[in-house]
């Protein structure tokens, strides 16, 4: 009996929540702006998220990349066409490989980093402190490093598609000798503009999602040590979700 | 403006957090250019008290002037303008952790003016030297001890030149010297920059020496004021709980529970 009723309030809930990001966002938006004007505070924050990522996003590229030349090269030689592995391994970074898991790198790494910032300034009251100071926290906090993470999130996905193609050329050519002329030309020849530039949407559109969940839910925290570290979790949960998500749908506007 | 002799008004305030009430139509005067004291039991939201001044939350009803202006109704940009004329020590500090002592204490002027580094040096340092940690410029929140840091946050506070200085529990967690230092400045600079200063605390000893005026807080209104002597004799059986430090009276000890040998046996809701 009970169970329609907690249905109800768990879809309410979740309508409330929505709608308290959506606000958000807007705020967000709007303070975009100013904070632009002030860059030398976004540029540091492309630092925080994107260059200390640089590392777990190389490193993962690599791997990533090395799979896609050995499982390509697996399934492509049973059609005897191997020297389509460049094409495979471009177009399955660049399209998706490379945007979804920087998103989901990205949620773990500068994510989390962000929301615990946040959430604990709020419980630490430095927040509370800007706004006696009459500084607007979101204007000077939590607008600089939405910012910096949706900067940051393209240029990240770029350089993850950049080392997984260097990663499947080094299985592919280096070591299961598949032709390195037909390898680059056929990948030249057949990756069009388009595919890349759905790359770049959904990298951007992970970008903003990703690192409005993280300010949001680092925002939002409960002023405690177990709230800050709910927020964490829920970020990386979240996020994760949301980018699948919307990868399916961004994929299925594309097509 | 200036003509009123009182920086803070308020008049018949209400509000209550989650169903409970914390104040019950309180009204209290708060006197330009004095040390006044908010004192009271833990709990008797003396911190909600310096929320609602500043307006960090609203009230359900009442009305709270600052300066003669009515806060509640104030836009962002005009609030944030009156704002600028307070400074606000909290409880911790709160200093930002990812800057260092200079770059806090110069964190309002830079956000606000567009003063020239060498100005901005020179205000920090009176500033830090007015709280004796011009020596600690260089450290980072995270190396100083509690009551450094909240001379730093001092510092901040005061370099925008406020005219109201608010202390959330000043004392808390201090020892002896740390809170002797903290007294005297805050009565020094009370009266060498001609400020307001309002004063949140539960310390009776330490208030007493440094107060023009007391406001006692209990159950969510003002049970007594006046001169810190005159707190000490006042004739209330809460008062002089509360200033001896007695462990039961009005105030009770005990938290409201079911009946203790009841509850100790094991028999729910039986008497």
């Amino acid at each position: 009996m009970r169970a329609p009723k907690d249905l109800w309030s768990t879809l309410l809930a979740s309508l409330i929540s929505l709608g308290d990001t959506a606000r958000f966002l807007l705020r967000l938006i709007l303070g975009t702006p100013r904070a632009l004007l002030r860059f030398g505070l976004v540029a540091d924050q492309i630092y925080n998220a994107g260059a200390l990522s640089l590392v777990i996003i190389m490193l993962s590229g690599l791997f990533v990349g090395m799979v896609l030349g050995l499982q390509g090269f697996q399934l492509l030689q049973r059609f005897g066409s191997e020297e389509a592995l460049g094409t495979a391994a471009a177009i399955g970074l660049v399209k998706e490989l490379g945007p979804v898991v920087t998103a989901l790198l990205f949620a773990g790494r500068a994510g989390t980093a962000l929301a615990s910032e946040i959430g604990l300034m709020r419980a630490t009251d430095q927040l509370s402190a800007m706004e006696m100071m009459a500084v607007d926290p979101i204007q000077r906090i939590v607008v600089p490093r939405f910012l910096g993470g949706v900067i940051a999130m393209p240029l990240l996905a770029a350089i993850f598609s950049t080392i997984g193609i260097y990663g499947a050329q080094l299985i592919g050519v280096q070591i299961m000798h598949v032709d390195a002329g037909s390898f680059w030309s056929q990948m030249r020849a057949s990756v069009a503009f388009r595919d890349i530039s759905e790359g770049i949407v959904k990298s951007l559109i992970f970008g903003v999602a990703c690192s409005l969940i993280a300010v949001f839910e680092g925002y939002n925290a409960k002023p405690t040590a177990e709230g800050v570290g709910r927020a964490t979790t829920r970020t990386v949960v979240t996020s994760a979700v949301m980018t699948l998500f919307l990868d399916y749908l961004i994929t299925a506007m594309f097509l | 403006m200036n003509q009123n002799p009182n920086i803070v008004e308020i008049r018949a305030l209400n509000y209550s957090v989650g169903g409970r009430a914390v104040f019950e139509d309180l009204s209290m005067n708060i006197p330009r250019g004095r040390v006044t004291a908010v004192m009271g039991p833990s709990g008797t939201g003396k911190t909600t008290l310096l929320r609602l001044i500043t307006r960090q939350v609203w009230p359900d009803s009442g009305s709270v002037q600052v300066e003669g202006i009515e806060i509640q109704s104030l836009p962002r940009t005009e609030l944030y303008a009156l704002r600028r004329r307070m400074g606000m020590l909290f409880q911790n500090g709160a200093l930002l952790t990812d800057l260092d002592v200079f770059e806090n204490v110069a964190f309002p002027l830079r956000e606000h003016t567009k003063l020239p580094e060498r100005l901005i040096r020179q205000l920090v340092l009176t500033k830090l030297q007015a709280v004796g940690l011009r020596g600690a410029i260089d450290l980072m929140p995270a190396q100083l001890s509690g009551g450094m840091s909240r001379r730093v946050a001092l510092a901040r506070a005061i370099v925008m030149d406020p005219e109201i200085l608010i202390y959330d529990e000043p004392f808390v967690g201090l020892d002896p010297i740390s809170m002797g230092v903290i007294l005297r400045l805050i009565r020094r600079l009370n009266d060498t920059l001609g400020l307001t200063s309002i004063v949140v605390s539960h310390d009776v000893q330490e208030i007493s020496t440094v107060a023009d005026l007391v406001f006692l807080l209990s159950g969510g209104q003002v049970v007594a004021q006046g001169t810190p002597q005159q707190l000490h004799s006042y004739p209330s059986e809460v008062v002089r709980q509360f200033m001896g430090g007695l462990a039961d009276g009005p105030v009770p000890f005990h938290y409201p529970a079911p009946e203790y040998f009841g509850e100790l046996l094991g028999r729910d809701g039986e008497t």
